[in-house]
């Protein structure tokens, strides 16, 4: 009884949502779609010397920012939509990247510095006699995908059912998340853990028989990243807007009366970790590939907390906010870096307070809703109102 | 005025018979060979005029004179004697030492006044000596260190004797147990006994040897009953038996204080940890604001210990002592800086303090990096913060970790005395436990919670100090330090400053139990992962605050 009301009441919510979120959807679809077709256009069609070439090393770069953009995505899906603000989704990420680099180190053959067919380099190096049982398997790509999705996939099942079945929430479950990442990163700096220790997997010859250094392999995996992330953003939107979306909503903003409401909401809160975590694990996979090498700094706890800047950034809660954070950051480091290096994390840390304290919805929040420019035009106006009105 | 008239005597008196029998062409200056004269006794002149005539028989009997003097001229000779560098001139029978110096060129210095001389024409001859004579001159080094009147050089001696028991005989030893006062060297020369008892073999002997060696805990004991629990053909297979017994005695007793070093080691691991997280347990425990620039607060306190000691180079003695108020001031006024201008704000939203202090973190890393270079930076350290205190041959206790673990301590209980005793601790408690109605009494729970801000990184700024001593002081100095911290603060209970000691020293010596078996950084993982198990289970911590108004 009290469910279905329940439920009629988020129906009610979903019909006065359900159109602006198509739209929204349609937009997305269409600004990615006609500006991958542009890249591929002017990548191949213009003369070098246009101004409208996009050059290789762009659409490398590009590619670069569209994993991160699916990175993004995955994070805004559970903290932006279920409130699990996860300070290791950067260990998903890494973990997918690290299971394509298998394959791809195992698809150098005979090409390595040492020459030898079967082990990869730094296991000569080791001198390991054989190829230990976790990399059985991984010079077939079929069972490298299924890597990528399920090992990342198991890790957030078994973490998300210890955490959230026994209630771990809000900035406790934060620090575990980032725990978990930087106990990776230590496991994975170790030479014995099997994974290149210190420097990681890299020197990638290429991929599918085709060269990891030509152009034209950039360009097809330039597509099926965007390709993968529409997918992506697709399955994220229908997820948030089916029922089930609705009540992982619900449970982001008052959990306890969804349980009693009758949910358990521990899985539904495990279900959407997970397939987060999957799509981060894929990212990580597409990523490796465009870059070239995968190293146990990508665990790092920095880079999780990067991905959350993204986000936040962007505008969370709301998925394409996700994206353009994602994106936007990313260029503006890239930017940064190159004429100032030394300026990029006064400017990501200025961020990062700037954006908490005066828009907490983000860019997206600036321009979607009237309502917040102007909250976040007052807020500029009386900001020094505010501090006075603070009796010291 | 007659013993020094007496004494003035008889360096004339050496000084003649050292020019008569020298026959040296040189000169040496009066002045100078007074100096030396008075060092230098009659036996010492005549074991010198012996050496161009003897041979490998007459030899032992001087060297056995020479030793007997015990000063340093003979013990200088003995050094040289045994290294092959000393000759005499084949007319004249001056005896010299022939060394080298740093640019290789031949050096000739009189033995009888110590000093250098022209180079001596002519071929000269070296005071030969054989094996056995060298180890009688090592055995003779042995005994006139025995018998040194430093206690030091005595136990320095005696300990290398254990090694080598060889090197000196039952009577010497015994000769000198009868003179030694001081408790630890006769305890080892009674091993060295035992030992020499051991190594004779006999039935009686072995056993009542080992009622002495059974209380040693020298390594060199160890490998001697080692060795002897080996030789079946020396040794009756009862005396083997009770050989192998008194040394699974030992290693069990070895095994012991193993034991205690690593809780040592676990709890001077853990103070760091508690200084660590203290801070912490102030600012996330009682005002519930995650702070992730904590670990820069740290660094802060580290590069304050570096800017003092820069700024007074010449009281490295005192720099630390200096450091500590002054981290203290630099981390705490960055706290309320930090705390004034965004934390406020945020009242309420703690995964939003989280992301802005993640920023004030950033920022603050890379500012140092802008003024002091990405390089790591060097802190001296005291001169009373190095050595070691030596309390038995199987554990010794460094005085930089014994102070940390005294220092994080007495910091620990002056806090807990500080939130406890004072107003401001009062009114702290008052705010953790209900903000309305504290402020319905009119604490203002503004100006508590900057003050507490303060008071949290400033302890993080003292915690800097203290490791600026043990690791590299660098940009990323806090970064290792804050993930430990949380899941300390975590573990103990948040809020709870006796659930933050009991769970930073546990995790302390868990970790340094764990080390031998798994090696550092396995011990380091596998502590992260149980402690993500733990807080799965206990969400509280240890030790649960009770009553506190969410």
């Amino acid at each position: 009884m009290l469910k279905s009301m329940f439920l009629g009441f988020l129906k009610r919510k979903e019909v006065n949502n359900m159109r602006s979120s198509s739209r929204s959807l349609l937009r997305v679809c269409l600004v990615l779609g006609v500006s991958a077709i542009y890249v591929l256009v002017a990548n191949q069609l213009f003369a070098e010397s246009s101004t409208f070439h996009v050059s290789s090393y762009t659409v490398n770069l590009m590619g670069k920012y569209l994993c991160y953009a699916l990175l993004a995505l995955s994070l805004d899906l559970v903290w932006g939509y279920c409130g699990i603000l996860s300070l290791g989704h950067g260990a998903f990420f890494a973990l997918g990247g690290y299971a394509m680099g298998m394959y791809l180190m195992r698809q150098i053959g005979d090409r390595g510095v040492y020459g030898n067919a079967n082990l990869p380099d730094f296991m000569v190096f080791l001198d390991w006699e054989a190829i230990p049982w976790f990399w059985l398997g991984s010079d077939s790509f079929i069972w490298v995908m299924l890597l990528v999705i399920a090992v990342p996939g198991l890790l957030a099942f078994v973490f998300g059912l210890m955490a959230f079945r026994s209630k771990v929430s809000g900035v406790y479950l934060s620090i575990m998340t980032q725990a978990m990442t930087y106990a990776l990163m230590l496991a994975f700096f170790r030479n014995e853990m099997g994974f290149g220790g210190n420097n990681g997997l890299t020197d990638f010859k290429d991929i599918l028989g085709f060269s990891l250094q030509s152009d034209t392999t950039r360009l097809v995996l330039f597509v099926i990243t965007v390709v993968i992330l529409l997918l992506a953003y697709c399955a994220c939107h229908k997820i948030v807007n089916c029922k089930a979306g609705k009540v992982i909503l619900a449970i982001r903003d008052a959990e306890n009366r969804v349980s009693f409401v009758g949910y358990n909401t521990a899985s539904f809160k495990v279900a959407i970790f997970t397939f987060s975590a999957v799509i981060a694990g894929i990212a990580g996979a597409l990523y490796v590939p465009q870059v070239g090498i995968i190293n146990p700094g990508e665990f790092s706890p920095i880079n999780s907390i990067e991905i959350v800047i993204w986000v936040a950034i962007g505008g969370r809660g709301t998925l394409y906010g996700a994206i353009v954070g994602a994106i936007a950051v990313s260029f503006a480091k890239s930017q940064l870096t190159n004429v100032m290096p030394e300026a990029w994390l006064f400017a990501l840390g200025g961020l990062f307070i700037l954006v908490t304290l005066l828009m907490p919805k983000g860019i997206v929040g600036l321009f979607n809703n009237p309502d917040a420019r102007q909250r976040f035009l007052r807020k500029f106006s009386s900001k020094p109102n505010a501090s006075s009105s603070t009796r010291l | 005025m007659a013993n020094l008239t007496k004494s003035a005597l008889v360096l004339y008196f050496i000084m003649l018979s050292n020019w008569a029998l020298a026959q040296s062409d040189d000169y040496i200056g009066a002045s100078e060979h007074i100096e030396h004269a008075s060092q230098v006794s009659d036996v010492f002149v005549w074991s010198v005029q012996q050496l161009p005539n003897a041979n490998f028989k007459s030899l032992p009997s001087i060297l056995n004179e020479l030793a007997a003097l015990d000063d340093a001229s003979s013990s200088k000779l003995l050094v040289y004697l045994s290294n092959g560098d000393v000759y005499f001139h084949p007319q004249t029978k001056q005896v010299i030492y022939l060394t080298k110096n740093s640019q290789g060129e031949r050096i000739h210095t009189d033995v009888l006044s110590d000093t250098s001389i022209a180079l001596l024409s002519g071929r000269l001859r070296k005071v030969r000596i054989n094996n056995s004579i060298r180890s009688l001159i090592t055995q003779l080094q042995a005994q006139q260190n025995l018998n040194h009147s430093s206690i030091d050089v005595r136990l320095g001696a005696a300990k290398d004797l254990l090694g080598e028991i060889d090197n000196i005989s039952s009577d010497a030893v015994n000769a000198r147990l009868t003179k030694e006062s001081d408790s630890d060297v006769t305890a080892i020369l009674r091993t060295i006994l035992a030992l020499k008892m051991l190594d004779s073999a006999g039935a009686e002997n072995v056993s009542s040897a080992l009622v002495i060696l059974s209380g040693s805990l020298e390594p060199d004991v160890k490998a001697a009953l080692m060795t002897a629990s080996l030789q079946s053909d020396k040794y009756p297979p009862n005396a083997i038996k009770e050989i192998q017994a008194t040394l699974a005695n030992i290693d069990n007793t070895r095994k012991w204080y193993g034991y205690i070093e690593n809780v040592f080691f676990g709890l001077s691991l853990g103070s760091v940890l508690l200084l660590a997280a203290i801070g912490l347990t102030i600012t996330f425990g009682v005002m519930g604001v995650i702070n992730m620039a904590h670990g820069e607060m740290i660094m802060l306190g580290a590069y304050t210990t570096y800017v003092v000691q820069q700024a007074f180079p010449n009281l490295i003695e005192y720099s630390l002592l200096i450091a500590i108020p002054a981290a203290f001031m630099v981390s705490g006024t960055a706290g309320v800086i930090v705390e004034r201008c965004i934390i406020q704000f945020l009242k309420g939203r703690p995964l939003e303090t989280l992301l802005a202090t993640f920023g004030v973190s950033l920022i603050l890393q890379q500012l140092v990096r802008t003024v002091f270079s990405p390089l790591n930076r060097q802190v001296a350290s005291p001169e009373w913060m190095s050595g070691s205190w030596q309390i038995n041959p199987a554990f010794s206790v460094t005085f930089n970790r014994l102070y940390i673990v005294l220092f994080s301590l007495s910091l620990f209980f002056a806090l807990l005395v500080f939130l406890k005793k004072s107003s401001l601790g009062l009114h702290v408690r008052a705010v953790a436990q209900n903000r309305d109605m504290a402020r319905a009494l009119s604490v203002k729970s503004n100006w508590v919670d900057a003050a507490t801000f303060g008071l949290g990184s400033g302890i993080a700024g003292i915690a800097g100090v203290v490791l600026s001593q043990l690791t590299n002081v660098g940009p990323n100095l806090g970064q290792a330090y804050i993930i430990d911290s949380f899941l300390v603060v975590v573990f103990g209970g948040v809020g709870n400053l006796w659930g933050t000691l009991v769970s930073a020293m546990s995790l302390g010596i868990l970790n340094k139990f764990l080390e031998p078996i798994t090696g550092p950084v396995l011990a380091t993982i596998i502590v992260l992962v149980g402690l993500v198990f733990f807080i799965q289970k206990r969400p509280k911590g240890l030790f649960p605050q009770k009553g506190r108004a969410e």
